[in-house]
């Protein structure tokens, strides 16, 4: 305990109160939010039967329904009680409480003791209950946009709820006790975990698993009330876009933490985890795209129910996945009976899934058919189609080593060779259809029509391959080291067909704007995006996943090399010449630190310095890898210290040249541009809505009215 | 005649499939290059899940065994199969960082493309089908004024 230094015994008495009563609060807390959660679910479920069937008990439905949202609201009050219980027992040090014992310590600085709450089984499932509540208390409280819809949502979202506040209350609760003797310190986090990133990474990827929970819950609230209309759809990809939009920050994070933390020279390993996070962002995509085809066609209602639900499921699989020791990882957590609460909560997920399904798909027919295979409807058929065939592998890939244990009596590894053989070319298969989709109209397109916008695009990747020969790309000639040279080549030539296709739509619409208002291009171009926020944000994403996948291709032409450092003494890679300044050791409370400091010249200039470390942390009795990294848009200089000569203490260095990394992360802000200008309302539909806004007092009514059976 | 086109166009299609099989699996003389790409083909037993090349856990006995040992079967001339099965011998199949072309282990390689072109398969049939079903729109006026005015309206209108 922080309480050494206190002078007056009242005050150490109340915080030694304070801290021996709050893993009792925060139990009760997570006691009190399943009751909420409980009576939320089964009064609103009560509440929207008698709506249905029209029955009506001594208190009338809409009383009933309204006592359930703000069960909901109060589930949302508990459990960050909760949470802040367990915030406030690793600031405070409280050892008594097993999670904080375990993945905390006194010295760990304070921005990884609020880190501690997702570093581990009970914190993060937690965390997941606490992000689940925050989303339901955003729902909740915007009920007015569809106040009977929103009520089912808000129902099933209890039931989602009330899975996880079991698991925090029965099966890993984070304030159990530890029995007998306090120890005074904690064993501490694990160091890989004390990085900047940590802090933000995961609640950003759970804030996207998490989130496919209300798409879901819309979903199967539309279908159970047979909503009337494509309302529902407008609502739910509003929330999916934000949900990917925070899956696809998470995702990449982790991938940058990785690069920076673990020390292997790259981001992304083929990890299970890894896979778990990619599999949902892989269907969230397909649905972002096919939903395009509900609303402005009314085709594939079915198609994308079930996408939802298998983003939802594919959720809760990545988690029971790596929870239950299923599949061995890097970053699992530790195998525990955890995983039969998953396999219970998916089966019953599905079963209700399936039944609503076979229930209602009379109401999902759809309104128009497929004109011709060469429309913008069937080059969205065939993007969901290779997303799905992508998650498949991913999932494929995955499970793989457990069924061919059950198969053939032995586990296998499938690891990066497999997906590199197996899912590149399928990834390299949908950035050409990125190219493709922009060009294609609605219903049909002509051959001229394709003749016409094709030819550029296609000029435009042909001439990049010949350029990039020769420049030196020649697959042929490094075809022995692997496909690499020619998946690149061909990513690159791909990204330049879709950058022309998306130019060209860009530069098409802005030269009319531009004939027509006599405004220059780039104006033009502004007011284009602000017309149609949504189809050019869109465009703003395919960009820079086309960016993304110009710096992934850079990995092919990865270089290392390792070696032991002297006083003065240098080592070469590529353009660089790295000369060892000094090495040294340091020590502070947390850890003890060893690094080497490194002149980086650029032929006889120096361009900078670099200092690589390998920390060994004194609670968790482990050791990390800091890694110094001099980043340009050409290739990354990335250093790691690899350790020390035990012979003579010299440090061994190892040195990668990772070419057009920096490219991976600038996509990413590009995508994420791209989502905020998607989702952005249109110019001019905000200027209408301005003009025909409803009486507030009118439309909780109109809305009721409205989402009828 | 129709049968003897046949027959040599799915020889001349099985030849395709060798020549494509036998430059996919192409191995180098170099032994640099070899010790590479099987270092990249195999994982680190120590448990820490990564590529056994890439183990950069300094002092790491396992890596630093195995390693020694692919450095050895290469100066013997072994071939890469016979180094991989080597491995897989010692170490058992999770040694390897993807499971080798045999018996049941097909199938981790297989399934997933041939799910993809099935995929592509059925959406191509149920376009058609669509197609089939749905009333056929009126005969476009092929005047060039009217092609270039629909041209120009279905520009301006998809803004």
């Amino acid at each position: 305990m922080e309480c050494d230094n206190r002078s007056s015994p009242n005050i150490l008495q109340e915080t030694v109160l304070l801290i021996s009563i709050m893993p009792a609060f925060g139990s009760f807390a997570l006691l009190l939010a399943l009751a909420l959660s409980g009576y939320n679910l089964f009064a609103g479920a009560i509440a929207l039967r008698q709506l249905a069937t029209g029955a009506r008990g001594r208190v009338s439905p809409e009383r009933l329904a309204e006592t359930a949202r703000r069960a909901g609201i109060g589930s949302f009050f508990a459990v960050t009680c909760a949470a802040f219980a367990l915030v406030w027992a690793a600031f405070t040090n409280d050892f008594s409480v097993s999670y904080i014992l375990h993945h905390s310590n006194r010295a760990l600085p304070g921005p990884y003791k609020f880190a501690a709450l997702w570093s581990g089984q009970e914190g993060s499932l937690l965390l997941w209950a606490w992000l689940l509540a925050t989303y339901g208390l955003v729902l909740r409280l915007r009920h007015k946009v569809d106040v009977k819809l929103t009520a089912y949502a808000s129902t099933i979202l209890a039931g989602i709820q009330i899975f996880f506040l079991l698991l925090l209350n029965f099966a890993a609760p984070p304030f159990a006790l530890v029995a007998g003797t306090v120890p005074q310190d904690g064993f501490g986090l694990n160091p890989l975990l004390q990085y900047p990133e940590m802090v933000i990474h995961p609640p950003m990827l759970y804030l996207g698993y998490v989130g496919f929970s209300v798409p879901f819950a819309f979903a199967l609230g539309a279908l159970m009330m047979r909503y009337p209309g494509e309302k529902w759809i407008h609502i739910t990809r509003r929330w999916t876009m934000v949900t990917w939009l925070f899956l696809t920050c998470g995702i990449f994070l982790g991938a940058h933490w990785a690069y920076s933390v673990l020390g292997w020279g790259g981001y992304w390993g083929w990890d299970p985890v890894e896979n778990a996070s990619l599999m949902p962002w892989l269907t969230g995509t397909a649905f972002l795209h096919s939903v395009m085809m509900q609303e402005k066609r009314g085709m594939m209602k079915s198609w994308n129910v079930w996408l939802i639900f298998s983003t939802f499921a594919l959720s809760i699989l990545g988690t029971l996945l790596t929870r239950s020791g299923l599949v061995s990882s890097v970053h699992a957590f530790a195998e525990s009976a955890i995983g039969t609460w998953f396999w219970t909560f998916l089966v019953i997920v599905l079963a209700v899934c399936l039944f609503t399904y076979i229930l209602q798909r009379d109401h999902l027919k759809s309104e128009h058919k497929l004109e011709s295979l060469v429309s913008r409807e069937s080059s969205f058929l065939f993007n969901n189609l290779v997303l799905l065939a992508a998650c498949f592998t991913v999932l494929w890939g995955t499970l793989f080593p457990v069924i061919s244990e059950y198969v053939q009596g032995n586990k296998v590894t499938v690891g990066p060779p497999f997906y590199n053989r197996v899912a590149i070319p399928i990834g390299l298969f949908l950035l050409f259809l990125t190219g493709i989709g922009p060009i294609l109209a609605w219903r049909s397109t002509s051959f001229k029509s394709i003749r016409k916008n094709f030819i550029l695009p296609a000029v435009s990747a042909v001439v990049t391959a010949i350029v990039l020969m020769a420049c030196g790309v020649r697959p042929w000639q490094d075809w022995s080291e692997g496909q690499g040279s020619l998946y690149s080549l061909m990513a690159w030539s791909l990204g330049a067909l879709v950058v022309t296709a998306v130019g060209s739509e860009f530069l098409r619409g802005a030269g009319v704007i531009s004939r027509h208002t006599g405004q220059n291009l780039f104006a033009s171009m502004i007011q284009l995006m602000r017309r149609n926020t949504r189809r050019y944000g869109g465009y703003i994403v395919h960009f820079g996943v086309v960016v993304i996948f110009i710096g992934l291709a850079g990995s092919a032409f990865n270089q290392s090399t390792e070696q032991e450092l002297n006083f003065k003494q240098s080592m070469k890679m590529g353009p660089y010449r790295l000369v060892c300044q000094d090495y040294s050791q340091d020590s502070n409370l947390n850890y003890d630190t060893e690094y080497a400091i490194l002149d980086v010249y650029r032929g006889d200039k120096k361009i900078t310095q670099l200092s690589p470390e390998r920390r060994f942390y004194q609670a968790s009795q482990t050791t990390s890898t800091i890694v110094a990294n001099h980043s340009t848009l050409a290739w990354d200089l990335y250093v790691i210290y690899a350790g020390k000569d035990p012979d003579n203490g010299q440090p061994i260095i190892k040195v990668f040249l990772n070419p057009l990394v920096a490219w991976v992360w600038i996509g990413v802000l590009i995508v994420i541009l791209g989502t905020f200008v998607a989702l952005t309302p249109n110019m001019t539909a905000a200027f209408a809505a301005s003009r025909t806004r409803v009486p507030v007092s009118e439309a909780p009514a109109m809305a009721m009215g409205k989402g009828g059976d | 005649m129709r049968r003897l086109f046949r027959s040599s166009g799915l020889r001349l299609l099985q030849l395709g499939l060798v020549g494509l099989l036998a430059i996919f699996t192409m191995g180098s003389a170099d032994n640099a290059v070899r010790y590479n790409d099987l270092g990249h083909k195999m994982m680190c037993v120590c448990g820490c899940g990564q590529i056994l090349i890439e183990c950069n856990h300094l002092g790491c006995q396992y890596s630093e065994a195995e390693l020694t040992e692919l450095r050895m079967a290469l100066h013997q001339g072994k071939s890469d199969t016979e180094i991989l099965e080597l491995f897989q011998a010692k170490y058992g199949p999770t040694v390897l960082a993807a499971p080798m072309l045999t018996k049941f282990n097909l199938a981790a390689w297989f399934v997933p493309p041939v799910v993809l072109l099935i995929g592509i398969a059925a959406t191509i049939a149920l376009v058609r089908k669509w197609r089939l079903r749905t009333v056929a729109m009126p005969v476009v006026p092929t005047t060039t004024t009217f092609q270039t005015a629909r041209d120009r309206i279905r520009r301006e209108t998809e803004l």
